[in-house]
């Protein structure tokens, strides 16, 4: 699993920054630097640029896995640089954000846009396969998610939109339902393209969700 | 008084449809005019909802004027802009006008439209919208309430014959057939070879296909449409046609080609009707019909 994100364009980060001058930046070395928008080389760019701007830049980290529990100790040790700045600039996903901001009483400010889970299909390409609805059908769709990957979300069948296996929307995106139907076809279970699925629950776990394990 | 559209449907006459296209904005006076124009020459008229998810009028007004002026309309129901309460409420509504023909369907995505940055609703899709019509005549609501007063609609749906693959639209045309379309407007059908087969297939169901025409207005128009209206295939052959036409007579050479496709629809018995759809050009239908025979001229 990878939070996939993509570095928000640096007039809005100038924007955020307006009227701070020095200023802490924190990566993560997990996702974002798995899709370069967060790791080691982008956060000393970063820093470049906001120096370009006439900024102090405090101190830079790259915390580990900015997202759990050890973010904490993270920010502890570094507790100095922190303090002497008057905001952090997180280039890690939004949940590396919530992490410190909860660790830091100053503000904190994305430097990247979250925009979904992905995995990494092949080197450098990563794709958003589940859009976590908690009602999974993977094993009647053939292990594609319709919800997810088809454009409209449609769990009975394709839209009249599709055409030569691809989606309405982007030529270069295969149709879910021409994939699953495919698949299925291949499996020996085309019966399953003939369910009916009643309309979704879409609170099947309410926002703001929550789940405790212990 | 007139036969209502299910009773046309029963009839075994053949059935012709047309479509009105809501303006951008107040100005319902080009609309108005339309329905005038047509309205005692077709059997029922559609009114489209946000067509190609542009913003505009809404069908259920275009419906009522439809139906203030005498005649029989379709309402259009996308799901992509209104989740269920939504849907059911309008429905509600529209019955209490007098409309009793509902179009299904699932929307074109927003993307294509002129709202790019809208969210896209889709909370039901187009066979979950057919079933919540049959269950509201029930006299329940989606969420198994009781209502004071149901409805009864005449429910279609679309299907795309053209498509390809086909077979994934044919397990969804019958989806819709089970979940209670009474008839079909298809999308527009230009290769009659294909949708003769599809006929083959759809000729097994107990229900009305419409074969959609869509009026080509030139071969630039004929080509736009193939590359950016989900679910339209204007054939070469059709686009060189149009392209060979003599200057100022394109038009006149795509008003020839619609009716062409719907006399021989008509003669050789292909499906059970013809769905006329001229976008923009509404005053143009009675051409067409004339030309396919269908009108005295």
């Amino acid at each position: 699993m990878k939070s996939i994100t993509k570095q928000k364009p640096f007039q809005e980060i100038q924007q955020q920054l307006e009227k701070f001058d020095r200023v802490y930046i924190a990566g993560c070395g997990t996702c974002t630097t798995m899709t370069k928008t967060g790791g080691r080389e982008e956060v000393l760019a970063m820093r470049e640029r906001l120096q370009g701007l006439g900024k102090l830049v405090t101190g830079w980290i790259v915390i580990p896995t900015a997202c759990d529990e050890m973010t904490e100790a993270a920010v502890k040790q570094n507790n100095g640089a922190i303090q002497n700045a008057n905001c952090i600039l997180v280039l890690a996903c939004a949940l590396g954000v919530h992490k410190l901001s909860t660790y830091i009483d100053k503000p904190v400010f994305p430097g990247l846009d979250t925009l979904f889970i992905g995995v990494e299909e092949s080197p450098g390409c990563f794709q958003e396969v589940c859009a976590q609805c908690g009602q999974c059908v993977l094993g009647e769709t053939a292990g594609i998610c319709p919800l997810t990957a088809c454009h409209k979300g449609l769990l009975n069948g394709p839209c009249g939109g599709t055409n030569n296996g691809k989606c309405e929307v982007d030529k270069d995106k295969d149709c879910a339902w021409a994939v699953i139907y495919q698949r299925l076809k291949e499996q020996g279970r085309l019966d399953l393209m003939r369910k009916y699925y009643s309309p979704r629950d879409y609170n099947v776990a309410p926002r703001p969700r929550i789940t405790k394990v212990i | 008084m007139a036969r209502s559209f299910r009773e046309v449907l029963r009839s075994g006459k053949f059935i012709v449809t047309s479509e009105i296209s809501p303006p951008k904005g107040t100005n319902t006076e080009k609309m108005l005019h339309h329905i005038d124009l047509l309205k005692d020459k077709v059997d029922a008229l559609n009114v489209t909802d946000h067509q190609s998810s542009v913003m505009r009028f809404p069908s259920i007004g275009g419906c009522l004027a439809i139906k203030e002026r005498g005649g029989e309309p379709i309402l259009q129901v996308t799901c992509r802009d209104r989740n269920r309460l939504a849907l059911q409420a309008e429905l509600l509504f529209a019955y209490t006008r007098g409309i009793r023909n509902v179009l299904c369907l699932t929307g074109d995505a927003v993307i294509v439209g002129d709202h790019k940055a809208a969210k896209g609703v889709f909370d039901l899709d187009s066979v979950q919208l057919l079933r919540a019509i049959r269950q509201l005549e029930t006299g329940k609501d989606l969420g198994g309430n009781d209502l004071d007063g149901a409805v009864e609609f005449c429910a279609g749906a679309i299907v795309t014959p053209e498509a390809n693959p086909i077979e994934p639209q044919l397990v969804k045309f019958e989806k819709k057939v089970e979940a209670g379309a009474e008839f079909f407007q298809t999308q527009a059908i230009y290769d009659l070879d294909k949708f003769a087969k599809f006929m083959q297939h759809a000729r097994q169901f107990p229900i009305k296909i419409l074969a959609g025409i869509i009026l080509l207005v030139s071969a630039r128009m004929a080509k736009y449409m193939t590359d950016n209206v989900p679910g339209v295939f204007v054939p070469q052959n059709l686009i060189d046609e149009l392209a060979a036409a003599p200057k100022g007579e394109a038009l006149s050479k795509g008003i020839e080609i619609a009716a062409r496709t719907i006399a021989t629809i008509k003669k050789e018995s292909m499906c059970d009707g013809v769905h006329v759809m001229a976008i923009g050009r509404e005053e143009l239908v009675p051409d067409i019909l004339k030309a396919a025979g269908l009108l005295a001229s």
